[in-house]
């Protein structure tokens, strides 16, 4: 046998099974899914379904459907930008300040909350947030002559939801890329002359949007399409993309107009991505 | 005037003294040399010369002033790194216009500035490559040039050879010395190579446990070492311990445990006990002489025990006595000693060099 047919054995022997998996778990039920969205109704149960391009054409022309979308992407752009906010000041800390044995604790909560039940934890966001909450109690608490306020089932309500379960993702990707810079770039950018802001906005900053740009990729997508918190937190404000394609599933069992807003959504996302793309490809490549 | 003054500095980690009372002053101009073990000292040195570590006690000066409070960013310094630190987002004409770019420079003034720089290294041509695109001894070059950009009053050098292969490392040394002249930029560089040492510095501090063991140039260092540690740190040494028995005709006489004696032109007071050293090609090898040491040469007996072939000289180790001797010997005729075989080992007594222990 020749090296090169060895080689090609060995690489369909090694990604076979993951290629394997791949197909049968993601792209087979996005092709069914696919083929439904071009339908009139599900094939099953002997109901007979026709062709129709109905469910894309609905979502251009029905207000209810370009609404949705839009409050769901600047849904993902806010929660998306909060958790930065938060998340890369907390990921500088752990990487570049905190060492040791604090900086492993630490992390370790920052994880925490990825072993807890995430419907369990929603549902007690609406213990700390409605108007005699935990939130309300503490301000109050300090404040005594605050005006009463009741967070549930408001927009804030989702963002602090949302924002909750996808802040491990920011700090986690900002830490890893925070923590490989190398301490002796900044103390050669010091030694050049670099004032503490220098060193921050012309070294640290670059270097580490891979990591800023990867958490914001894994959070922006998911809520793009969330449906959980805004239904358990959100209220009237509940109807987003998401949920609108949930409910499609569940409630109104119209499995073909659902799997269409869900193909939307991915064109959202490839549209925002190649968007961003040439922005990104100057400021990441490094070779 | 000094270009940079260290005085009495010292710098604690817990109770471990990484420096210990050092002072020490460096001449303008000066390619200054920080040699020593890990852990002896010179790269803390070197830091708290940089800003980055703040000394417990004492006092440093660049170019005559205190820099005790003065931030690294302001201390007008050119540091280059063991591993270069180059910026690996930024171009190579982007690094070396870095420290001018922070200070707001006009551009064409940069631009100008890199373009000199660059054909300083020998790199012209390179300004728009990224730094992992370059080779390991061009990113070394182009650190250099980053550190000579903001013309500062210090050059420092953490390890400047380091990273390199040895052939690439013998190049550079030429190279950087020459570069060192032309600019004429007071240099400190810490290095644990003794030849880097050597080849590159006018002057040499040997540094040991946080305190500074001797200082003086190359030669002087070796040739006249006043401790144990910096004759066998820089360069290799036999050492022989004994008692002074007395002196006569500009002659000690230091009697060795096992009933020999050596003489040397250093003084000491008799019942003393000393250390000599003395270089391994400082002794010429030859047969067996049955007559004991006269006037100005040594003369100790002693049996080859090994033999190592390095090209243009032999080394052999011969056990004489209670102690083994190393000896160089210069691949010049085809006299060879062969294991086991005895042989006497002769040397002038100037070359018996009394050192602290």
């Amino acid at each position: 046998m020749t090296s090169s047919a060895r080689r090609l054995r060995a690489i369909l022997g090694l990604s076979g099974p993951t290629a394997l998996w791949l197909v049968v778990t993601v792209a087979l039920p996005l092709a069914a899914m696919l083929v439904f969205s071009f339908l009139t109704v599900v094939p099953m149960g002997g109901r007979e379904a026709a062709f129709t391009l109905k469910h894309y054409t609905d979502f251009f022309t029905r207000p209810l459907y370009l609404t949705n979308a839009w409050r769901s992407v600047r849904l993902g752009l806010e929660v998306t930008f909060f958790c930065a906010l938060v998340g890369y000041p907390a990921a500088y800390v752990l990487a570049r300040t905190i060492k040791g044995r604090w900086r492993e604790a630490l992390l370790l909560l920052v994880v925490l909350p990825f072993w807890s039940n995430s419907l369990v934890r929603t549902f007690s966001w609406t213990m700390v947030l409605n108007d005699n909450g935990l939130l309300a109690r503490a301000v109050h608490g300090v404040l005594p002559f605050a005006p009463s306020f009741d967070l549930l089932y408001t927009y804030p309500a989702i963002v602090i939801g949302l924002m909750q379960a996808y802040l491990p993702y920011m700090i986690l990707t900002c830490y890893i890329s925070l923590q490989a810079i190398d301490d002796s770039l900044s103390e050669a950018a010091y030694s050049l002359g670099a004032s503490r802001f220098d060193v921050f906005r012309r070294v640290i900053l670059p270097l580490s949007l891979p990591g800023l740009v990867a958490g914001s990729i894994l959070i922006f997508v998911p809520v793009l399409g969330a449906f959980m918190e805004p239904r358990i937190l959100g209220g009237q404000q509940a109807i987003m993309l998401g949920t609108l394609i949930e409910s499609q599933f569940t409630a109104s069992f119209n499995w073909p107009l659902g799997a269409a807003l869900g193909f939307i959504m991915l064109v959202i996302v490839l549209l925002i991505m190649g968007l961003f793309y040439p922005v990104l490809k100057k400021h990441i490549s490094v070779d | 005037m000094s270009a940079v003054g260290i005085s009495n500095v010292a710098k604690y980690y817990g109770r471990l003294a990484a420096l210990a009372d050092v002072s020490l002053t460096i001449q303008d101009g000066e390619f200054f040399g920080l040699l020593g073990p890990s852990g002896g000292g010179k790269t803390t040195l070197l830091r708290s010369i940089a800003g980055f570590v703040e000394p417990d006690r004492g006092e440093i000066t660049i170019a005559g002033k205190t820099v005790s409070n003065i931030p690294i960013n302001k201390r007008d310094i050119g540091m280059m790194f063991q591993n270069y630190a180059l910026f690996p987002h930024l171009t190579v004409a982007e690094n070396i216009g870095f420290g001018l770019s922070v200070r707001h420079r006009p551009k064409s003034e940069i631009a100008e500035r890199v373009r000199h720089l660059l054909e300083l290294v020998r790199l012209s041509g390179f300004e728009a490559r990224k730094p992992k695109q370059m080779s390991g001894g061009q990113q070394q070059r182009i650190a250099l040039a980053r550190a000579l950009s903001t013309n500062p009053k210090v050059l420092l050098l953490d390890e400047p050879l380091g990273a390199l292969d040895k052939k690439l490392r013998e190049e550079m040394q030429f190279e950087l010395k020459q570069i060192q002249r032309e600019v004429g930029i007071t240099t400190v560089f810490v290095t644990h190579d003794q030849e880097e040492a050597l080849t590159l510095s006018d002057r040499i501090a040997i540094m040991n446990k946080g305190g500074v063991e001797q200082i003086g140039s190359p030669r002087e260092i070796y040739e006249r070492p006043r401790t144990a540690f910096a004759a066998s740190f820089l360069g290799t040494a036999n050492f022989f311990e004994g008692v002074v028995s007395g002196r006569s005709d500009g002659l000690t006489r230091i009697e060795l445990p096992d009933g020999q004696a050596i003489f040397t032109t250093d003084e000491a007071p008799a019942g003393a006990k000393v250390t000599a050293a003395v270089r391994p090609e400082k002794l010429l090898a030859g047969p067996p002489r049955p007559e004991a040491p006269q006037g100005r040469i040594n003369t100790i007996q002693g049996r080859v025990t090994a033999e190592v072939f390095t090209g243009n000289s032999v080394t052999y180790k011969v056990d004489a006595g209670d102690r083994t001797v190393t000896v160089f010997v210069q691949n010049r005729t085809d006299e060879r000693f062969g294991p086991n075989q005895a042989i006497a080992l002769t040397w002038e007594a100037f070359h018996t060099i009394l050192v602290a222990a």
